[in-house]
């Protein structure tokens, strides 16, 4: 893991006069699962089209193969297509309902291998079809005709069927019942095993991102607040609102309620009409619904920072130990 | 004392292509006063359905047989005025999309206020200052301004506590959350979950949490229910059934919920198959067919639920 596969310089993604995206930064590295979580509204799924190109960016570069994805032309990025691919949160909704599935999934086979004979793309779709768990004989079946688990794994066989380098996973497991959102998960991790790919996942669900995810960034207000490797982010989170995430997530059994614990301001984060939203782009975001927040905050948005290898937090309070947050009373 | 709910001998039906699709089946249970029940369940399990029931609400098509009684009245085959006087008031329900259960084109103060006139027959000025009230009581700021907005300017967490301060409204004896957080961030999750347990603990009602999330349930339950099928299979204390599941599908979905500790990067557990299709005609327990313990008999004779009132299992060879 020392060539980045994807490199990501400065994004910024604007909607308006508002900066959805701002200031990311980071590198993606083959075989490597990145989790992506924060709220709605966060960014989280704007970061991700912008990194495929699918929405424009105001500023930044994505870089793939010494390529700059967003300053090269449409048939530079249409041939880095097949190595980025998404699959999305409703899976039967990301369906033509009028195409059989084996079409759907042969589509992209005829866009980007066109030398493929029909009796060859046929065979490849079963060969995919049957490595998700369906059978091959689904291929003529149409999206209505499965559930949405199955659905889910038709929308994984498009996207894997050309290997492609970068899978980008949008609350893909989320719409899920907790039986078969295992099931998908595991068929993750065997493919990355398999082909090697990247896989960023986004999700609100903490814990199935702790499950996969070699490395997780914490996304609030457009900005990466927490970047950390799984394991230190879950058992030692730094930001305030990393804490907060943590915190609010229900436990089973659940957790003790513990007195004198700081709680979490209430609150959501400032919506995008709010005069609050244009303020904050003085402070740190966070601030006002943070039980740490100093004067300091208000006045200066903290950087983000290397505190130690690996792990990079932007608050003023990085380097002291706080209380740790409780929800329960 | 009288049950604030009771359903013995439930069964739901709705007539579909493919023949009968069975939504509940042969469900019984207690809700006592003060009580708050859990019931979690996949997807299709028929816990919306059996509670719609409840309230009443099921659409006409649906085939109702056997008894639902709220506070000893029953409510099946009961008049809709009648059950106008206790739905909305004595019984109420929220749901998992707050902007669908809202009004659109009328302000958050006159839905609330609405409720007050109609079922305490206060005067509309009266229902205004109660309505305020009650929306501080589940934390909402500025609550003046809130009052003359309509639903889409507020927030998803905020139109939610709008819900539960309308449901609070008449100091109800049942309420009924149907996945009241499933739609919301984690952050604000915990806040309803506070919200209600506070809620729970000032007005003594019973409340009925409807969930996919064990999660969510297990922060408030006193007793679960798990929904299989249709049917419910299991019925126990929450501590006792996240510690000691019997059934070896509680035990299973306990199992797929991932936690924040174990592992990193391992498979996860799962459970192999799918539920029932509707439609479906079911010899034998509807769990066989994806049970790691399932024998012949399991295939062909249906497990009825047994055991005492809070510790009830419906399987053939339930886990000790």
């Amino acid at each position: 893991m020392n060539t980045a596969l994807l490199q990501v310089r400065n994004l910024r993604v604007e909607f308006g006069r508002q900066a959805a995206v701002r200031d990311v930064n980071f590198d993606f590295f083959s075989a490597e699962t990145v989790g992506l979580v924060g709220e709605s509204g966060a960014g989280k799924s704007t970061l991700a089209r912008a990194l495929l190109r699918l929405l424009p960016a105001a500023h930044g570069s994505v870089e793939i193969s010494g390529l700059d994805l967003l300053k090269s032309s449409a048939e530079g990025v249409r041939a880095q297509r097949r190595n980025l691919q998404i699959v999305f949160q409703d899976p039967l909704a990301s369906l033509n309902p009028r195409m059989r599935v084996g079409d759907a999934i042969g589509e992209p086979l005829l866009i980007f291998e066109p030398e493929l004979s029909a009796a060859a793309r046929r065979r490849k779709v079963a060969e995919i079809l049957e490595r998700v768990g369906l059978s091959a004989d689904m291929a003529s079946r149409y999206p209505h005709e499965f559930s949405g688990g199955q659905c889910q794994r038709i929308g994984i066989a498009r996207a894997a069927v050309l290997r492609p380098k970068l899978l980008v996973c949008d609350e893909a497991v989320s719409s899920l019942d907790v039986s078969i959102q295992g099931q998908i998960i595991n068929l993750l991790l065997d493919l990355q095993q398999e082909m090697g790919m990247a896989i960023l996942f986004i999700s609100h669900n903490l814990a199935v991102v702790r499950h996969l995810s070699h490395r997780v960034l914490v996304m609030y207000l457009g900005r990466l607040v927490e970047v950390a490797s799984s394991e230190t982010l879950f058992a030692a989170p730094v930001h305030p609102y990393t804490r907060a995430l943590l915190a609010a997530v229900p436990r089973i059994p659940p957790l003790a309620a513990v007195a004198g614990r700081p709680a979490l301001a209430e609150g959501s984060p400032p919506a995008e009409e709010s005069p609050l939203a244009g303020l904050m782009a003085r402070g740190c975001a966070f601030r006002d619904r943070c039980p740490y927040a100093l004067p300091l905050c208000a006045s200066s948005e903290p950087p983000l920072l290397e505190i130690a290898a690996g792990r990079m937090v932007a608050c003023h309070r990085s380097h002291e130990t706080l209380n740790p947050l409780s929800y329960a009373e | 004392m009288v049950p604030t709910l009771s359903v013995d001998e439930l069964n739901v039906r709705f007539a579909h292509r493919t023949g009968t699709l069975e939504a509940v089946a042969g469900a019984s249970l207690r809700i006592e006063p003060k009580e708050c029940v859990g019931v979690v369940g996949e997807s299709g399990s028929g816990k919306t359905q059996l509670f719609l029931a409840a309230m009443g609400l099921l659409p006409g098509h649906a085939k109702i047989s056997g008894s639902i009684r709220f506070a000893g009245n029953e409510v099946l085959g009961a008049k809709a005025a009648v059950l106008n006087r206790v739905r909305g008031s004595k019984l109420t329900m929220i749901f998992q999309d707050p902007m669908t259960s809202l009004t659109p084109h009328l302000r958050i103060g006159t839905q609330l206020s609405e409720v007050l006139v109609c079922h305490v027959g206060l005067s509309w000025s009266e229902a205004r200052s109660a309505a305020a009230r009650m929306l501080e009581q589940v934390r909402i700021p500025d609550v003046r301004r809130r009052l003359t907005q309509y639903p889409h300017e507020l927030s998803g967490g905020m139109r939610q506590r709008v819900m539960l301060a309308m449901s609070l409204l008449c100091k109800p004896e049942l309420l009924i959350a149907d996945e009241p957080t499933t739609a919301l961030d984690v952050t604000v999750q915990a806040q309803i979950i506070e919200l209600l347990r506070a809620a729970r603990r000032e007005t003594g009602m019973a409340l009925v949490l409807i969930s996919h999330d064990l999660g969510v349930i297990a922060g408030l339950a006193d007793r679960i229910l798990v929904m299989y099928a249709g049917k419910i299979v299991e019925n126990a204390a929450a501590d006792e059934l996240l510690r000691r599941p019997r059934h070896p599908y509680t035990a299973e979905l306990l199992k797929c919920v991932p936690s924040l500790s174990g592992p990193l990067l391992t498979r996860m557990p799962t459970l192999a198959g799918q539920p029932p299709q509707p439609g479906e005609v079911l010899h034998g327990c509807p769990f066989a067919p994806r049970c790691p313990r399932a024998a012949d008999r399991c295939r062909v004779e249906r497990p009825a639920l047994a055991g005492a009132a809070n510790a009830s299992v419906a399987c053939h060879f339930p886990l000790s």
